[in-house]
């Protein structure tokens, strides 16, 4: 039966005096029940999510081709990544995803303390892992590997490494070869950039969601936002738990 | 509500659409088998395995990637709408990925 049927039906027994009170506030009346409405909301959140897997699946496409054409500039570059971050990270994302399922717990069995704190690890996590991308990327902007204008110097460094790399099994590459690797750091930026991005957003929400918390909010079960975004936050941890082996770990032994 | 929806109860024989609550215990061993994940995965970075590293790597990443979406993001125990839609999704983005990489693969075959 079609929605717009079941307002008219709605409207003929005058709607809102003939069993209205019986549902909760936030039950919107075109659901016949909250089970209809939580279905529809976290179906309608999965859509847009797969919306997203396609956009990142798209920068993993690319990421894999190019890899494939520039095999030894890919392999190269990866090298230059700061492992010991990108593993901290890994484990800080996940502590994450773990804080926010736990807040959305809180959420589901109406304790607002556990929500607050939930959150609050959450957003702290979330800027830790910000933190370190950042100097993760202040690491490359010092080593002009960011691809632009001051990149072409040093691709240098990739035709001569220098003597402890070459120790660590470094192979020099060949002038045109060094300067694909702009390739990868401009794939390893878009990829990374567009996670951080998301965190960000996702930060901002997050934020939104303690104020409003913090006020005794999501405790009379209208708790959507929160499973939403709980769904949201950890989807952006998918898209790490593939980055990580994808930029830092594949290539280390290539 | 209209008489009409009667016989539309929702909880009437589709007890897949009941809420189930995921508790802390649950998240708990998730988290803790990321976590393990996590390490395996860059402890597996530094064997040598050949063509097998990217393979191994991977593998763990789908691995630990089911696990959040069965377990954190609820759809183990969700209807079978979303476990179809999701893997609907899923589907669509292996073939779109696979089928990309198949071509730039089989371009020059045999010209080498």
């Amino acid at each position: 039966m079609s929605d717009s049927h079941a307002i008219a039906i709605a409207g003929h027994d005058s709607g809102h005096e003939v069993g209205h009170g019986e549902h909760p506030a936030y039950q919107r009346h075109h659901f016949v029940s909250m089970e209809q409405q939580n279905e529809t909301v976290s179906f309608g959140m999965w859509l847009f999510l797969l919306t997203e897997i396609m956009f990142f699946g798209g920068l993993f496409t690319a990421y894999l081709i190019y890899r494939n054409w520039y095999f030894p500039a890919f392999v190269a570059a990866s090298h230059t990544l700061n492992l010991a971050e990108g593993t901290i990270n890994t484990f800080v994302l996940i502590s994450s995803s773990f804080t926010m399922a736990m807040g959305v717990w809180c959420a589901e069995t109406k304790r607002s303390k556990g929500l607050i704190w939930s959150l609050i690890g959450t957003l702290i996590l979330g800027g830790i892992f910000l933190g370190i991308k950042y100097d993760e990327y202040h690491e490359k902007y010092e080593l002009h590997h960011i691809p632009g204008e001051l990149f072409h110097f040093n691709a240098q460094g990739f035709v001569h490494p220098s003597a402890e790399a070459i120790k660590l099994g470094e192979k020099p590459l060949a002038p045109d070869m060094a300067a694909k690797t702009e390739v990868y750091f401009s794939l390893y930026f878009a990829m990374t950039g567009m996670h951080a991005l998301h965190m960000i957003i996702g930060m901002a929400l997050l934020s939104g969601m303690l104020w409003k918390a913090s006020r005794g909010g999501y405790m009379n079960g209208h708790i959507a936002f929160v499973e939403n975004f709980g769904l949201y936050w950890h989807f952006v941890d998918i898209v790490w738990i593939f980055l990580f082996p994808l930029l830092y770990l594949i290539s280390r032994h290539a | 509500m209209s008489e009409k929806y009667l016989d539309h109860d929702p909880n009437s024989g589709h007890s897949e659409n009941e809420p189930h609550i995921v508790g802390p215990g649950t998240y708990a061993i998730i988290f803790v088998c990321l976590l393990i994940g996590t390490a395996i995965t860059v402890g597996a970075s530094f064997l040598e395995m050949g063509p097998w590293n990217p393979v191994v790597a991977l593998a763990i990443a789908c691995a630990k990637a089911t696990l959040v979406v069965l377990f954190f993001m609820h759809i183990k125990y969700s209807s079978k709408l979303m476990k179809l839609t999701v893997g609907a999704g899923v589907f669509t983005f292996l073939i779109l990925v696979g089928m990309s990489l198949s071509d730039y693969i089989s371009r020059a075959w045999g010209q080498w």
